[in-house]
């Protein structure tokens, strides 16, 4: 089966060609990678113990050992499943959770009584818990790599997912306080003790249903236009799905108070439709959009209040976080001084004070990390973050088809607007907002969501490193126009262009 | 569609360099003041991770630490509760530290420059660098005199306090303020129960977190009296010129009479200098304060002995210290700028608006016994590494010469006079020279006045310790010869501890 004749927006260089590289080397380089990381994450959790308990208890390896175990795994299945996977996500990843695990289990250690802390169980208390949910979060994503073996299928049910994403975030903003809102904000659901926070699943749903409408609608929103101002307007009716989602946005910022997700949300789609239109005016749109909703909802914070009463709140901590250091700033402060305190260096792992932090287990567990690792440190961090989104941009750079482009785009590029939006929170750039970090902050539906991005991009970045086979010639620019779903899933080969 | 995410991964870029351009600012720009802003109590936690140095005096300790498993791991503890408590004060989690835990923070906490050497060693070795030690110049004995001695008054003086000099050098040997209070309490981690325990003792009417030894001024009375005696010397009389006396005086122009303190105290209209002070003749120092030494040559000899000092402490003599009230002399003039001939009589007997606090009393007989030297008081003898090498050693600094040799000598027999045959009888101790002045000073309406007593001791000529015990509203009668004895105990507790007993 050919692929639709749809031509490729800009001509492919040799650059964008994915190299052909023996599968084995890549995967042999991934479990270097991996043994390295988790060789680091042990040395850490052994000079957690060595500085916070004064001594090394004989069973601190069980924990990395265990994360170490589930991502080995993970790479057998990777090396079965997806063997030309990019080779440098799984151990980056595996390095921030690793990392995560091990800074969970050193609050707990920290809050523990004297005498519990020698022997604490593996599995208690937030870092245990973390624990479990990494083990299960691993499982989640070999599954989504075993069940989903091509990428395209995904787009089948594109609707579906649409639908699902949306109910997903609006789920929390219907429910009622008392089982929707922590902290300030509307993003959970609350059963007895247990909660989950469906909008991290909905960005994966949103992402694949975005890709497939925009493949499908590209052509339509690139090429009808109108020019104003030099600038290229798409017409009136096109702008219905952006306004919709922005719309969608303004109501997670009214009424679950989250200005993160509605930031995240709308991001991600306005970068989706820049990337499969290639017009800029999207992307002025979209700003123009954001920060006028974000301007309008401080305004009417500060006179009507209201549901914009706690983002105009946020927004004054953040303008001036010392003005109320014991109340409304308090966390900022502490999250501030504890960043500073780590300075250059750190205190090193174990030596600082992260308890001080409010909520430092979720939102704030980069400046948790910051006071022992210090500015070094977490430039390392956002190096290893900054590694994981540019490889699943690169993925979507190489992967042929259009559907593959945009959730790989999309899913990295989220990815690190998230990491933007909660460490420039947490560090005083943006106003603070209730994102989780991903793979560190404590939590499962996170964790879950985050492995289960990664196992798409790992399947994605495998459709690009496959060698072609089949030699039939002709374009492939993947499918897209209005090809019906099933297209797109059904070219059993690819080709390369030359 | 690779242009635009190409694109896309740059606006990720530039994101994160924004990240991290923030992140430089605030740990590496701003980290100095988030780490020592006033809302951070992680300088807290890491301070008391450190064992604080120990106070202590001949080997044994009066502020110590003792491991906790709480999240501040070291206790203070204070094991001679309250008998120290005025000198070494506390160290509270919460509240302000007093005494030589604040005056020497920097050194007991292990900041201070004078232990660089041991924070840069500790830093390569790991180790957080303990406090370094300070060893004061406290006399265990002479300490525990005073506390006794103050307790067991018999005039039924709840309040008062006591101060012993080794006149040559300023050495403070004994300081006590009565009542006082366990610190043990105040130094809790438990900062309720810490500021509960402060709270009370605040409320607290006999005042026990006050220091009266070195904070509170009141009248001296006829201690004064040795001013006086030092100024008229100064200017020519000695210690058998004949001065005016009589059984009342009234200055000139107003004021009311004043009288001696029964009718058998030098009634007769002239004494000599000597036997005025052994006697403590109010009549006749208010005559030689009136008429011969006027009010500016009084306030300035008293000056010279240490008035009007509004910037004194006493700790570590290379500077930091508990701070030390000023005493005064008062004004002495009229609202037209004239002297005040009633109020000079009245301060000549140390009434009126004379204050003094008893660390300036004890520092009176000191450079008395001084020969004329006065020395500036300290408490800290030693400072020593967290490894007990020694980082300094007081050496002892002279303030000024009040008085000259000659003086200072005739001042000296006089006070032994007022010893061994006038006021301060029970100050004697067997085999020793002691000198002395008494002081009963009217305060207010109540008719329980203070009782004073300031001396010496000597051996072989050679100044021992220079002592002042304060004892409030110390009954209707008997105040200040009950603070003599106290005196005399202190004095004699010093000598026994040198061995001289």
């Amino acid at each position: 089966m050919t692929a639709p004749a749809v031509p490729a927006p800009t001509p492919a260089t040799t650059g964008e060609m994915p190299r052909v590289r023996e599968s084995s080397g890549r995967r042999n380089a991934e479990l270097a990678l991996l043994v390295f990381v988790m060789l680091l994450v042990l040395a850490y959790a052994a000079t957690v113990e060595a500085t916070a308990l004064d001594t090394i208890t004989p069973d601190f390896w069980i924990p990395v050992a265990l994360v170490a175990g589930v991502f080995l795994a993970l790479h057998v299945v990777i090396r079965f499943l997806a063997p030309y996977a990019d080779p440098a996500i799984v151990p980056a990843v595996a390095l921030l959770n690793g990392l995560g695990v091990a800074f969970l289990r050193r609050i707990d250690l920290a809050s523990a009584d004297a005498e519990e802390r020698a022997d604490l169980p593996i599995f208690s208390g937030v870092g245990g818990r973390q624990l479990a949910w990494t083990l299960i979060a691993v499982v989640l994503a070999a599954g989504l790599l075993i069940i989903v073996r091509d990428h395209r299928a995904v787009s089948r049910y594109a609707y579906t997912l649409g639908l699902v994403g949306i109910v997903l975030v609006m789920i929390p903003a219907v429910l009622p306080s008392q089982f929707s809102e922590i902290n300030g904000a509307k993003l959970w659901i609350r059963i007895g003790g247990f909660q989950i926070q469906p909008g991290e699943f909905a960005k994966l749903a949103l992402v694949s249903f975005f890709a497939y409408y925009l493949v499908r609608k590209r052509e339509v929103l690139s090429l009808a236009s109108r020019r104003f101002l030099g600038i290229d307007f798409p017409r009136g009716r096109d702008l219905g799905p952006v306004v919709a989602v922005w719309l969608l946005s303004l109501l997670v910022l009214v009424f679950e108070k989250d200005l993160g997700t509605a930031l995240l949300y709308f991001g991600m789609f306005v970068v989706i439709l820049y990337v499969a239109t290639e017009r800029v005016s999207w992307l002025i749109i979209g700003l123009l959009l954001f920060f006028g909703g974000a301007f309008l909802a401080y305004t009417l914070g500060a006179s009507v209040g209201g549901p914009f009463a706690n983002f105009y709140q946020r927004a004054e901590i953040w303008l001036d976080p010392f003005a109320k250091p014991y109340d409304d700033g308090f966390q900022m402060v502490q999250s501030l001084l504890g960043l500073g305190t780590g300075g250059l260096f750190g205190a090193g792992p174990g030596g600082g004070q992260p308890n001080k932090i409010p909520l430092v287990v979720s939102d704030f567990v980069f400046a948790g990390l910051g006071e022992e690792i210090g500015l070094f440190g977490l430039s390392a961090l956002l190096v290893v973050y900054l590694l994981i989104v540019e490889r699943g941009l690169r993925a979507g750079l190489a992967v042929r088809d259009s559907f593959g482009k945009l959730v790989a785009g999309g899913l990295a590029f989220t990815l690190g607007l998230q990491v933007f939006v909660i460490v420039g929170g947490v560090t005083g750039l943006i106003p603070l907002t209730g994102q989780t970090t991903p793979f560190l902050s404590a939590g499962g539906s996170s964790l879950m969501a985050n492995w289960l991005i990664i196992a798409m991009l790992l399947r994605i970045s495998d459709a690009a490193g496959r060698p072609v086979t089949g030699a039939a010639g002709g374009r492939v620019g993947g499918p897209g126009g209005g090809g019906p779903p099933a297209q797109l899933h059904g070219a059993p080969t690819e080709v390369i262009r030359s | 569609m690779n242009a635009p995410l190409r694109r896309a991964g740059v606006v990720v870029m530039v994101l994160f360099g924004l990240l991290f351009a923030n992140l430089n600012w605030v740990q590496a720009y701003k980290a100095d003041d988030y780490r020592t802003s006033q809302y951070n109590a992680r300088v807290q936690v890491d301070e008391y991770n450190r064992p604080r140095g120990v106070i202590e005096v001949a080997g044994k300790a009066l502020a110590e630490n003792k491991v906790t498993d709480g999240e501040l791991r070291y206790l203070r503890t204070y094991p001679f509760k309250s008998q120290f408590a005025h000198v070494i004060g506390y160290k509270p989690v919460n509240l302000g530290a007093t005494g030589i835990e604040q005056a020497e923070d920097d050194f007991l906490s292990g900041t201070s420059d004078r232990l660089f050497a041991d924070r840069f060693r500790d830093m390569f070795t790991g180790e957080d660098t303990a406090g370094g030690n300070v060893v004061l110049t406290l006399s265990l004995r002479a300490q525990d005199a005073a506390i006794k001695g103050l307790a067991n008054n018999d005039v039924g003086s709840t309040r008062g306090a006591a101060v012993a000099i080794d006149p040559k050098t300023g050495a403070i040997q004994a300081l006590v303020s009565m009542p006082s209070f366990d610190p043990n309490p105040l130094a809790s981690h438990d900062t309720p129960a810490a500021q509960a325990a402060y709270d009370k003792l605040l409320a607290d009417k006999e005042g026990p977190l006050k220091n009266r030894a070195l904070g509170e001024v009141l009248p001296p009375g006829s201690t004064f009296k040795v001013i006086d005696t030092a100024a008229a010397l100064e200017a020519g009389l000695t210690p058998q010129t004949s001065i005016k006396a009589g059984p009342t005086y009234t200055a000139p122009t107003s004021g009311a009479p004043i009288r001696n303190s029964s009718a058998g105290t030098c009634p007769e209209a002239q004494v000599t200098l000597n036997e005025a002070l052994t006697e403590s003749c109010n009549t006749g120092f208010a005559r030689l304060a009136v008429e011969q030494i006027g009010a500016d040559k009084l306030k300035e000899k008293a000056k010279a002995f240490g008035f009007e000092d509004t910037d004194l402490k006493v700790g570590n003599l290379d500077g930091g210290g508990i701070p030390v009230a000023a005493s005064r002399t008062g004004d002495i003039q009229n609202p037209d700028g004239s002297e005040d001939k009633a109020a000079l009589a009245q301060s000549g007997i140390g009434q009126n608006n004379v204050r003094m606090t008893p660390l300036q009393g004890a520092m009176i007989a000191a450079t008395v016994a001084n020969g004329g030297e006065r020395m500036r008081p300290y408490l800290v003898q030693q400072l020593l590494g967290p490894d007990r090498r020694t980082i300094g050693t007081a050496s002892p600094k002279k303030i000024n010469n009040p008085i000259s040799g000659q003086v200072a000598g005739d001042l000296q027999d006089m006070m032994v006079s007022v010893v061994e045959r006038g006021t301060g009888r029970r100050a004697q101790i067997d085999g020793f020279t002691v000198g002395g002045k008494t002081g009963t000073a009217q305060d207010g309406d109540d008719e329980r006045d203070h009782g004073w007593f300031i001396g010496f001791v000597l051996k072989d000529g050679e100044p021992i310790s220079a002592v002042c015990v304060l004892l409030e509203r110390a009954g209707v009668s008997g105040g200040s010869s009950a603070a003599a004895e106290i005196g005399g105990q202190i004095m004699q507790a010093v000598l026994r501890d040198r061995g001289a007993d």
